[in-house]
């Protein structure tokens, strides 16, 4: 069982968050030395002095030679920590792609036996110890992914294709937030890093190439009808039953998925249903529109439905 | 009437009359003075507050005291506590609100809020914690 984790910049899981946690602190601590030292002087200078100071020498040593020296050895050690970091590069790096949308997170993969494009949301799954290149664009406005435990920071643009190296050092599961105004719900526009051994991230990987798990109930069997009856097939794929829109979120593996509505709701047959029934009372905005004229059976038998759909 | 509703729905006047002794017995037992909360027998208050954090049952109810619990596909649940039925018709008792949560659809046919698997002992925790929305 791999653990959920807290979204901190403080509890690093990934090479580069590490190396961005180490500049904090010592930023932060040098910068806090200096402070007490000038809070000092200060205090001091309120005292009578038997001596007058020498102005010169203060000012040479304190306010030229002292920062000269510490810029520059904050530079050096920096520039060469810097160099550490992973290459920003998608060579020889595991590719997946990210599209940022009004107000989730659309994320594809390659499939590497037929090759083909495995589409899933609000969940990037990566392969521990090793770097993963993170393709990011937008469909709508400038959008920003920040997962504070493994990486900095990269905004993703309309119109360009920009990307971010991740490389985890530890399973669980990272949250990440978008990080650029976007909206009404730009707060609730959040994302979960999986970060699995090599061999479960193939396994899972070959689980998502699947198509849709088949209702094996009566009941799943009315929530597959329900949705088509619907046309939830309008804006959402589930591959093996209706492939045809994009515009919302892939649902062959929804059930699968820890979380839906990006990071709002907790996957279970009774979120599914609220969020069928009134997604705008949830998440006010959101581009899905209220369910109308279903009935409750009907409804249960969707959410049922697609909480199966592991 | 439906034949699958189970007898007890069926109102007759012995049943109306089993129905009130049980409903006295049941609000008797529990609540001492006005305004205090029936309990649940092996119900925690607390522990209940929590479930219903956990399982986002604010996905489908306005619940007061806990965040984000703003949904409307299902009632409200501020007066929850003090309701004599509830899903339109089920009375208000702690053995029938823990039986709903546990299995809402077998108590009410067609209902749109679905059975979330919770054992008894959780069912339990969360009538609990309802019956002090009132």
């Amino acid at each position: 069982m791999i653990e959920d984790t807290l979204q901190s910049v403080l509890h690093p899981a990934g090479w580069d968050a590490a190396i961005i946690r180490q500049f904090a602190w010592v930023m932060f601590a040098g910068a806090a030395v200096i402070f007490v030292a000038v809070m000092a002087l200060l205090a001091l200078s309120l005292r009578r002095h038997e001596r007058p100071v020498r102005p010169m020498l203060w000012i040479a040593g304190g306010g030229i030679a002292f920062p000269l020296v510490v810029l520059s050895a904050l530079l050096v050690w920096s520039t060469w920590r810097s160099a550490q970091l992973v290459p920003q590069s998608s060579n020889g790096a595991l590719a997946i792609s990210v599209t940022a949308k009004l107000w989730w997170w659309d994320v594809r993969y390659r499939d590497p036996e037929s090759g083909r494009e495995i589409v899933a949301a609000n969940e990037i799954h990566v392969p521990v110890g090793q770097a993963v290149y993170v393709g990011l664009n937008s469909a709508d406005v400038i959008h920003s992914l920040w997962i504070p435990a493994l990486a900095g920071k990269r905004d993703m643009i309309p119109g360009r294709v920009t990307g971010l190296t991740l490389r985890a050092e530890k399973p669980g599961i990272y949250r990440g937030q978008c990080a650029e105004y976007c909206g009404a719900q730009h707060a609730r526009m959040a994302l979960q890093v999986v970060a699995l051994a090599p061999a479960d991230y193939k396994a899972w990987l070959a689980r998502q190439a699947l198509p849709a798990a088949s209702p094996t109930s009566p009941q799943l069997e009315r929530g597959r009808a329900v949705f088509l009856e619907q046309r939830c097939q309008s804006c959402h794929t589930i591959r093996g039953v209706a492939e045809t829109a994009q515009l919302g979120p892939d649902l062959t593996h929804v059930g699968s998925r820890k979380e839906i509505g990006a990071g709002v709701l907790r996957t279970h047959e009774g979120t599914l249903a609220g969020w069928v029934a009134d997604p705008q009372a949830v998440k006010p905005g959101v581009f899905m529109p209220a369910a109308s004229g279903i009935d409750g059976a009907s409804l249960r038998a969707l959410a049922a439905y697609l909480a199966h759909l592991k | 009437m439906n034949s699958t509703v189970p007898d007890i729905f069926r109102p007759s006047p012995s049943h109306l009359r089993l129905l009130s002794v049980a409903a006295f017995l049941a609000f008797g037992a529990g609540c001492t003075e006005r305004g205090q909360a029936v309990r649940v027998e092996g119900g925690n208050v607390d522990a209940g507050k929590k479930l219903v954090t956990q399982y986002q049952c604010g996905a489908c109810h306005a619940i007061p005291g806990i965040p984000a619990a703003t949904g409307d596909a299902g009632p409200p649940l501020d007066a929850v506590g003090r309701m004599n039925y509830i899903a339109g018709g089920i009375p208000n008792q702690p053995a029938r609100l823990v039986a709903f949560l546990r299995d809402p659809p077998a108590l009410k046919p067609g209902t749109s809020m679905p059975a979330l698997g919770l054992t008894e002992q959780e069912a339990r925790h969360m009538a609990a914690y309802l019956y002090t929305l009132r």
